[in-house]
């Protein structure tokens, strides 16, 4: 085997640099193969489970709803993007979202859901005001100022639940309609999502200020020099990255229609893991949304396949961790030896 | 060590005065701190007039997790790394050890302890073995294991259980008791406070006296210079995180043994040992620093959690004022180290 693998063939050498400038440049082309490989074994996992199939198998409840669960974690791992493209993290999202949902939830008896809901995206706002102080200004690794910030922000939620331990939190129609309801079969959580995809595509590619965010996380000593403020532009990608998560959370509410204080918190990890695994580098100046989106896909089919399976939670974590690691390694190996 | 032996009696008395000066300039910080605690404890004599030997005890109970999982972290950093995992690590081994005790005979403990400990560099050694291994840097590596120890600590136990033989919980509480010391002297000194110095010196003497110790500060000063200098780099950055790992399987013992059984859920530790290591004087570039330093800030940042108990602050506030501290202490940290990178 190794003996094989050193003296390879020029046209296997030939392949392998294809397969490299593939991954390193469309990573969404083999993540859509991916995707479609895992869609299939569920679709017969599905079919040995239940015995029942549709069109080709192809149920299209357990797509939309698939898709349904999807979208709050493309929201949130839409931030994570954002945030990795410089090279950071946002370690706050799952903290984040829940306390715009528990906010939102506990005020809506009081006050009208239109007013609630831009109200539950103030404390948001201000908890990415601070990762963005801390990282852009202080200099802190965002990884330990974002879990810092949330650390801080779940001890201000739990302040914050003893002041409305009497009022009964609530889910308002509208969120619950966008959250689990569907029209003509489609989620209309889309309805979010797709101004919420266009605005990350668009300021990601086709803003300056999307284009700093690349410079920034390719070569920061450069960006500087060449007159980019860094430190503004840090605080307001923090900030954007807590209203994305914010957004997120409200729309997890919608869907899961319960608020605990432990809400979208599970929605951390996989919010990475998605982002790395759509083929945005954690070490910056690489990636976008559409593979990210992608990868909140895949990691929802992969869910799937998991609670089909009876996987206990455990392993879920493990999984999720062990394809951060490996992503990321086949990545470091792609760039730095291709 | 050298410096203190009186080689040369003759210019004694003027090095003396001047090794004075150099044990004060160089652990300047650690008196710092010193002075703080000295002054906190003032403040909570103050404010809480029958402070004594059981609150004393209380503390360093409490403090004893925070103070293993500090000592992994100081471990990891001074290696050049940091160890994300470590809370998970405490976990996963704190639900292992209960699971095992659980109806088990008070002899079978030790087995238990044993078998925690090397488990304790077992893990670690894999999150080493992982960086080495990747080439990715540590701080992914270590988040990556953050979910996958927590993954594993929730497969071992899916919610808080287990339990623990009656005298390694003994051996946690209250104070050392010998009947030639008077009791006003042993009523301040914890079992605790035994096992935290036990526990810490049997890995740190050791090491700081080894081929190994000088190695880590070594890589975690500049790896490429340790590498030339003929330092086994990826042994000694995997020999960092077995170590982190056995100091986190500490801290998991002292956890089961406080509360009697475990929870798969990690504690605050990470945070908190982050804050510590920067407090205690450590710079997170690695390289730099030593034990008691971050050891000191462990009790300094648990006694002002005591304190704010006795002020009767709420304890969601409580949480609220430990986490803004723990933050400004980074805060001020990072811009120390950056001023310290530029000049």
């Amino acid at each position: 085997m190794s003996t094989a693998a050193q003296t390879p063939t020029k046209s296997s050498t030939l392949s392998l640099t294809g397969l490299r400038n593939l991954m390193r440049d469309k990573p969404i082309i083999p993540l859509l193969i991916l995707l479609g490989v895992l869609v299939l074994v569920l679709e017969i996992g599905w079919g040995i489970v239940t015995k029942e199939t549709g069109l080709l198998g192809l149920n299209d409840r357990w797509i939309a709803n698939i898709v349904k669960f999807a979208i709050p974690l493309a929201i949130l791992a839409g931030a994570q993007t954002l945030t990795m493209i410089t090279g950071g993290i946002d370690l706050s999202v799952g903290v984040v979202a829940t306390m715009s949902a528990f906010v939102m939830a506990t005020q809506v008896p009081t006050m009208d859901p239109i007013f609630a809901i831009p109200l539950a995206l103030v404390p948001a706002a201000l908890a990415g005001l601070a990762s963005g102080i801390g990282v852009g200004i202080f200099r802190v690794h965002p990884l330990i100022m974002t879990l810092a910030v949330g650390l801080v922000a779940e001890g201000f939620l739990l302040v914050y639940q003893r002041t409305v331990l009497g009022t009964s939190a609530r889910v308002p129609e509208v969120l619950s309609w966008l959250g689990t309801g569907r029209s003509f079969g489609i989620p209309n959580a889309l309805l979010v999502f797709i101004p919420v995809a266009l605005f990350i595509w668009y300021l990601t590619k086709r803003t300056g200020y999307g284009r700093t965010l690349y410079a920034i996380g390719d070569n920061e000593g450069a960006a500087r020099l060449s007159g980019v403020r860094v430190p503004y532009v840090l605080i307001l990608l923090y900030v954007i990255s807590a209203l994305l998560a914010g957004v997120g959370g409200l729309v997890y509410v919608g869907l899961i229609k319960a608020t605990t204080l432990s809400l979208a918190v599970p929605l951390m990890l996989p919010s990475v893991a998605a982002a790395v695994i759509g083929g945005t580098s954690i070490f910056g100046g690489r990636g976008g949304y559409a593979g990210t989106v992608v990868g909140a896909l895949i990691l929802g089919v992969l869910g799937t396949l998991l609670t089909l399976l009876k996987m206990p939670e455990g392993v879920r974590g493990m999984l999720f961790g062990g394809i951060i690691l490996l992503v990321t390694a086949l990545y470091v190996r792609i760039t730095r030896e291709g | 060590m050298s410096a203190a032996t009186p080689a040369s009696p003759t210019v004694q008395g003027s090095s003396a005065s001047t090794n004075a000066r150099r044990f004060l300039k160089r652990n300047a910080w650690l008196l710092a701190l010193l002075v703080l605690l000295a002054v906190m404890l003032v403040f909570t004599k103050f404010i809480q007039p029958d402070y004594g030997p059981r609150a004393f005890v209380i503390l360093v109970v409490a403090a004893l997790p925070f103070a293993f999982a500090t000592a992994g972290q100081t471990m990891a950093i001074i290696a050049g790394g940091i160890d994300l995992s470590i809370a998970a690590m405490m976990a996963l081994i704190s639900v292992t050890a209960a699971s095992l005790m659980q109806g088990q005979s008070g002899e079978f403990g030790i087995v238990v302890v044993a078998l925690v400990l090397a488990m304790g560099l077992g893990v670690g050694a894999i999150n080493g073995i992982a960086v080495v291994f990747t080439r990715v840097p540590d701080i992914v590596v270590t988040l990556s294991f953050f979910f996958i120890w927590e993954g594993a600590a929730l497969m071992v136990l899916d919610s808080p259980g287990g339990a623990t033989t009656q005298w390694l919980r003994d051996l946690l509480t209250g104070t050392v008791g010998a009947s030639f010391i008077p009791t006003g002297i042993t009523d301040w000194i914890p079992k605790a406070l035994i096992l935290l110095v036990v526990g810490l010196g049997a890995v740190w003497i050791p090491l700081k006296l080894s081929r190994l110790g000088l190695g880590l500060y070594a890589i975690g000063s500049d790896k490429q210079a340790a590498f030339r200098s003929g330092v086994p780099v990826n042994r000694t950055k995997v020999a960092s995180y077995a170590l982190a790992g056995l100091f986190a399987s500490m801290g998991a013992l002292a956890l089961t043994m406080n509360t009697g059984n475990a929870t798969p859920i990690q504690g605050p530790y990470l945070m908190a040992s982050v804050a510590a290591v920067v407090l205690g004087g450590v710079s997170l570039a690695g390289g730099k620093g030593g034990f008691v330093g971050p050891i000191v800030a462990v009790f300094i940042l648990r006694l002002a959690r005591q304190d704010l108990t006795f002020m009767q602050v709420d304890p969601n506030i409580a949480q609220v004022v430990e986490g803004l501290i723990m933050v400004s202490v980074v805060l001020v940290g990072a811009v120390v180290a950056l001023r310290s990178k530029r000049s």
